[in-house]
């Protein structure tokens, strides 16, 4: 479904694939050269008849680095076209602001202390809690709990909805677990065994597990790799 | 210049009134001047426990309000002499009459005076526990050993290590039963230890003596040979500093059988 256009120069190469358009759009011209294009070619487009569906388009901007009110442009533009919407952009580049927050979510937060009752810990990326949650404290993390102590309070990992996000503990005796928004209640035995080095993790019935820690590896292999969520 | 300590607990009923008047007078007979300032408004017992009731005249509102001197208005235990003191609560008004600025004054002034002013703090996390905490420079918490009581304390020792002024607050564990612990119908005091990670200040069993001599108006301490009254004033020889190891909880099970489900470990 190529798009034929004959023309001096093309900033806009266009890909059909299954989820929809992909356009991959030239990083080198002026950022005005792009935009009349891509309205030339998209949205002074004719023939479409006005309820076909809407096809989601992805935006692959190359080395360009798109500010958000560029990106809000851009989303615009080709919104006007009647049945393309912008579905995702990506890019090459990042700015500084961006990558102190993509930081700040996958970086791993070292904390020494006990999380008593009625207390919250909460942190953006990853905890490591060197200590206990006792029954009444919670640990909040965007990303995974690493707990080196006793979890007998709540732990809410991946807590803007990550749900690849886990929960390990020295000893696992939680009073809830959420992962995203999943949530399981402890059970109601109130044994003291086999509470040991153990992970809580999403399976594949969206529902909470938990399991020895050694499992980790196989579920979760990207658990310390830098690329992740990015 | 002396030592403030707030004894406090979360939950109500667990012997911080109890605790104050032991320690109060233990530290008194070993030789301190004590001043003991009862901060639970609206609900004074403290005064009760210690046989004083008959004598108040002014209280602890009356002097934030001016209405007297602090040294009007504290109550003199004759029985020592004079280094045992009481500041009475108000009966009249609510916690809300007194706030922490006015207490942290008094307590500020009581300490030029005294070796060891000792508060007791009222149940809960409200008014009256701000009051109680803002002139402390050091604090005890205080937990029988329920679920519920080391839950409040869990809270409690966390609000007291937000506080700068007060040193890392210690722990007594009040009114063990050595026969339900061993059961295991009670919390043990390890159990209790390793979830509160504070250091241990004593453990007084649970003793019906306590009650009588409280109602006696005079406090357990004052019966040489009940257990109780040698585990407070082994918690006063901690506070002074010196070092007196923890007896042996289960002092009854001395006998064979006893050793021999120690060695096998037997529940
Ligand atoms: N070790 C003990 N053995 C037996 N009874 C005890 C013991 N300690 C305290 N008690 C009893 O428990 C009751 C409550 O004690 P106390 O008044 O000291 O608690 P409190 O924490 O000051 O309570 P409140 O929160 O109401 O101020 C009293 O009747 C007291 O005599
Ligand atoms: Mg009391």
């Amino acid at each position: 479904m190529n798009v034929v256009a004959k023309q001096k120069q093309q900033y806009v190469t266009i890909k059909g694939t299954k989820d929809g358009l992909t356009l991959h759009l030239d990083d080198r011209c002026s950022y005005d050269d792009l935009l009349k294009e891509i309205e030339e070619r998209l949205v002074k487009q004719a023939g479409v008849a006005p309820d076909s569906p809407l096809v989601s388009v992805h935006l692959k901007m190359g080395n360009r680095y798109l500010t958000p009110a560029q990106e809000e442009e851009v989303r615009a533009l080709i919104r006007r076209s009647k049945n393309l919407v912008v579905d995702s952009i990506e890019s090459n580049v990042m700015s500084k602001a961006e990558a102190i927050e993509w930081m700040r979510k996958t970086e791993i937060v070292p904390v020494s202390r006990i999380v008593r009752s009625g207390q919250v810990l909460h942190v953006e990326g990853d905890l490591l809690l060197i200590g206990d949650v006792n029954p009444g404290g919670t640990v909040i993390a965007g990303g995974n709990i690493f707990i080196l102590g006793a979890l007998r309070g709540i732990a809410h990992a991946g807590y803007a909805g990550n749900k690849q996000a886990i929960i390990a503990a020295s000893v696992m005796k939680p009073m809830q677990l959420r992962i995203g928004d999943i949530m399981s209640r402890a059970p109601d035995s109130k044994t003291d065994e086999g509470n040991e080095m153990e992970c809580a993790y999403i399976d594949e019935h969206n529902q909470i597990v938990v399991d020895r820690l050694q499992l980790l590896m196989h579920l979760r292999p990207n658990l310390t790799r830098l690329e992740r969520r990015m | 210049m002396g030592e403030a300590i707030v004894i406090t607990s979360g939950k109500g009923g667990v012997g911080k009134t109890t605790t104050t008047a032991n320690l109060g007078t233990a530290l008194a007979i070993l030789g301190k001047r004590v001043c003991l300032v009862d901060t639970d408004i609206g609900l004074r017992n403290l005064d009760v426990v210690l046989g004083l009731e008959n004598r108040i005249i002014y209280d602890l509102v009356d002097v934030v309000e001016g209405r007297c001197t602090v040294q009007k208005a504290l109550v003199k235990d004759k029985r020592f002499d004079h280094y045992l003191y009481l500041l009475p609560a108000a009966q009249t008004s609510d916690k809300s009459a007194v706030n922490p600025a006015q207490m942290k004054q008094l307590i500020e002034e009581l300490k030029q005076e005294y070796d060891y002013v000792l508060i007791d703090c009222p149940a809960g996390i409200e008014q009256g526990y701000r009051n109680a905490v803002a002139g402390a420079d050091e604090a005890i918490v205080v937990t029988t050993p329920e679920v519920s009581a080391v839950r409040d304390a869990d809270r409690i020792i966390g609000l007291l290590e937000a506080e700068e002024h007060v040193k890392p607050p210690r722990l007594i564990i009040n009114r063990i039963r050595s026969h339900m612990v061993k059961n295991g119908d009670m919390l043990d005091v390890d159990e209790i230890i390793s979830h509160l990670s504070i250091e241990l200040l004593g453990i007084i069993a649970d003793d019906e003596n306590v009650i009588k001599a409280s109602n006696r108006g005079e406090p357990i301490v004052l019966d040489p040979n009940s257990k109780a009254s040698i585990a407070f004033r082994n918690i006063a020889r901690r506070i002074l500093g010196e070092s007196v190891p923890l007896p042996p909880l289960e002092e009854e099970e001395k006998g064979l059988f006893s050793k021999i489900r120690k060695i096998f470990s037997l529940k």
